[in-house]
């Protein structure tokens, strides 16, 4: 075990993983002899060479493409996109090549990339280096979405991610790349897929989060204890594969679902949620679902803030939905 | 205006030759090419394949240039590239296949005709989006270098995917890394229905290799030579170290876009007669026949061959199985998951008894 902050134990994933296999590269603006703009790939370039450690021209197709067809020779890249606000000149390379290469092949084209990518407000970034748009990943067949809350969780679930046969968005929360620190197990440790992590057990309210959302919302259910309401709080990990048996077996436990996301509320991953429980839960439900979202307005710069939830909007639904029934 | 780059002309007696032992073997490549595109346009009018795109017009820029590759090299193409599959070996029955979707179509009927995947000849899947291919092909051989192999990618793209994105980034990223790759443009002058002077200003397509500082050639696509010799000399170029070579292989598109297209709206009969006296076939032909090599019966012979060879892929491709229905939920990730599971077997539950729609 070795304390690392989250953004430290990306870097030692990344790290151990190029270690253990020689196809593993890195790619992306920045990554190489500056380390990264966050630091994620610190050290890499000076212990790896630029052959692995690759700064490429500023282009994101550029940079998604190139991976696709490293992968499909048989390369094992791992992708950074500098911010998750930035992804868009890809999107193309990502949602009608990279998530469809293999069904579209029958099977014959497997294309594995891990496209790394810091997402999420809460660091005066702006509308441009704030922004939460997990969904429109989830939304495409084909393509894994995985968010860690913890550093122990960013090392196992990247090195899944890298060891994975599918095509992997990581999305790096990075509110909490420095202050979220832990334990991080050594050598090759993996956090599975679509197994969510229950951050504390309880039996009134059960609070979903992922990602920058896990520590507010942990925060909110220690306050909501000191009311004499028990909360569970479950960090989802993946979004894509999801745990829908973890959701469904804490819903029918507590009875009442408060589901935090930053990303905007229309068709945010938490309306994936919502209608999971409806279709599955619905008998088990003693009150409406509640979602704490960002709003659906533009990340705005001086007041995010205001549209950030924090930990008093997660307190105040989790009450509204105990006071319901 | 700057001056104008002016880019190689490759002139078929430079560089390396086209081997005349193989002259006779390409026309008949090209002459079941032509076949092929004959046969499928009436298949789609008569509902038994849903789509095609002709490469009419195309033949010696696809085949030339494919009899240059290597057994190991790849290629990225766009979805005008049949023949390239045809000379890198892949069956006439398993391009059928795909043509119809059958059960026994190695891409198992997830793509429109045309967009061709075929893993065992290094053929990479082809998709719909205008150049995506381009800079794929740049990752590959940025992979092949860091493998040190004697290995090139080729792309393969049109006039109109010189305006895309992905032609930017992949010609300045392969410029960048030095990366051994071929861009192999046809500019069959018109991207559906614009002209080649709506993508650019540029007085050539080649010369915009110029800006990301690598050679830029012009070929006459129409020479099954010349078009031999620019990829020969762009491929050795490339194993060698030398970095990237976009070839402008200037053609003419004599049919639509495709099945979905009439050129009747946008361009004159003139143009296409015109086109149509500088077909590839005629060209090759003519220098077969002054070279003593063919004469009119063996000609007829061959077409008599291809036609014949196409009518047995349409027959063997109609006869084959359907698809399962239940396959639509595999390959979507390398193991199907649970979601999918649950979704197969509710699909299952409504397929109907004799095929159709559910």
């Amino acid at each position: 075990m070795t304390e690392l902050t989250l953004v430290q134990a990306v870097n030692r994933g990344l790290q151990e993983a190029m270690r253990a296999d020689p196809d593993v590269l890195v790619l992306g603006e920045d990554v190489g002899v500056n380390g990264g703009v966050f630091r994620a790939t610190e050290g890499l370039f000076k212990e790896f060479g630029g052959d692995r450690v690759i700064d490429t021209p500023l282009s994101e197709t550029g940079i998604v493409g190139t991976a696709i067809g490293m992968a499909l020779y048989g390369l094992k890249p791992v992708a950074e996109i500098q911010f998750l606000d930035f992804i868009y000149p890809a999107f193309d390379q990502i949602v009608s090549e990279l998530a469809k290469m293999r069904y579209r092949s029958g099977g014959q084209f497997p294309c594995h990339v891990v496209i790394r990518t810091p997402y999420g407000g809460g660091i005066k970034g702006g509308l441009y280096h704030s922004q939460s748009t997990e969904a429109y990943f989830c939304h495409t067949a084909g393509l894994k979405v995985v968010v860690p809350s913890t550093p122990a969780d960013a090392k196992g679930l990247l090195l899944t991610a890298i060891h994975d046969d599918d095509p992997v968005i990581f999305l790096e929360p990075k509110r909490i790349y420095r202050s979220a620190s832990g334990e991080v197990p050594d050598g090759d440790h993996r956090v599975p897929f679509g197994k969510a992590r229950t951050v504390r057990e309880g039996t009134d309210v059960t609070l979903f989060a992922y990602g920058a959302m896990v520590p507010p919302s942990a925060e909110a259910a220690e306050a909501l204890a000191t009311d004499g309401i028990s909360t569970e709080v479950i960090d989802l990990r993946s979004l894509v594969p999801l745990d829908e048996g973890a959701v469904l077996a804490s819903v029918e436990k507590t009875g009442r679902a408060v589901i935090v996301h930053e990303a905007a509320r229309t068709c945010g991953f938490g309306a994936e949620i919502a209608a999971l429980l409806a279709e599955k839960a619905l008998y088990s439900l003693k009150a409406p679902v509640a979602r704490v979202t960002g709003y659906d307005t533009p990340f705005p710069y001086a007041l995010e803030h205001v549209y950030l939830p924090g930990k008093d909007r997660i307190v105040a639904a989790a009450r509204a939905a105990v006071a319901a029934a | 205006m700057a001056e104008s780059v002016a880019p190689t002309i490759v002139a078929p007696t430079e560089g390396e030759p086209f081997p005349d032992a193989r002259r006779l073997d390409a026309y008949r490549t090209m002459v079941l090419a032509r076949a092929i595109d004959e046969r499928c346009l009436s298949l789609q009018r008569q509902g038994r394949i849903g789509f095609y795109a002709p490469h009419a017009g195309q033949e010696a820029a696809l085949v030339g240039s494919a009899l240059a590759l290597e057994r190991d090299d790849w290629v990225f193409p766009a979805y005008r590239e049949l023949a390239v599959a045809l000379v890198r070996g892949v069956p006439l029955g398993a391009v059928f296949d795909q043509l119809y979707g059958n059960g026994r179509d190695l891409s198992r009927g997830r793509q429109m005709p045309n967009h061709f995947a075929f893993a065992e000849q290094h053929f990479v899947s082809a998709s719909s989006p205008i150049g995506t291919q381009i800079s794929q092909a740049v990752g590959a051989a940025i992979a092949v270098q860091r493998r040190k192999a004697p290995v090139i990618t080729i792309t393969y793209f049109g006039d109109g995917a010189t305006s895309s994105n992905d032609f930017h980034a992949g010609l300045n990223f392969a410029g960048v890394f030095a990366a051994p790759v071929v861009f192999f443009c046809q500019n069959n002058q018109w991207a559906i229905s614009l002209p080649r002077d709506r993508q650019t200003r540029s007085a050539t397509l080649a010369e915009k290799a110029d800006a990301y500082g690598f050679p830029g050639v012009v070929v006459d696509g129409n020479d099954l030579g010349a078009v031999y010799s620019a990829v020969r000399a762009a491929r050795r170029r490339a194993v060698a170290g030398g970095g990237p070579t976009l070839i402008e292989a200037q053609v003419y598109r004599l049919g639509p876009h495709s099945t979905s297209d009439d050129p009747h709206r946008y361009r004159s009969d003139a143009e296409v007669e015109a086109a149509r006296g500088r077909d590839p076939l005629h060209r090759t032909k003519a220098a077969l026949l002054a070279a003593g090599r063919l004469d009119e019966a063996a000609d007829a012979k061959i077409w008599d061959d291809a036609k014949a060879a196409v009518a047995a892929a349409v027959t063997a491709a109609e006869s084959s199985a359907a698809l399962d229905p239940l396959s639509i939920f595999e390959d979507v990730f390398a193991t199907v998951p649970p979601r999918l599971e649950l979704e197969r077997a509710e699909c299952a539950a409504h397929l109907p008894k004799g095929g159709g729609p559910a």
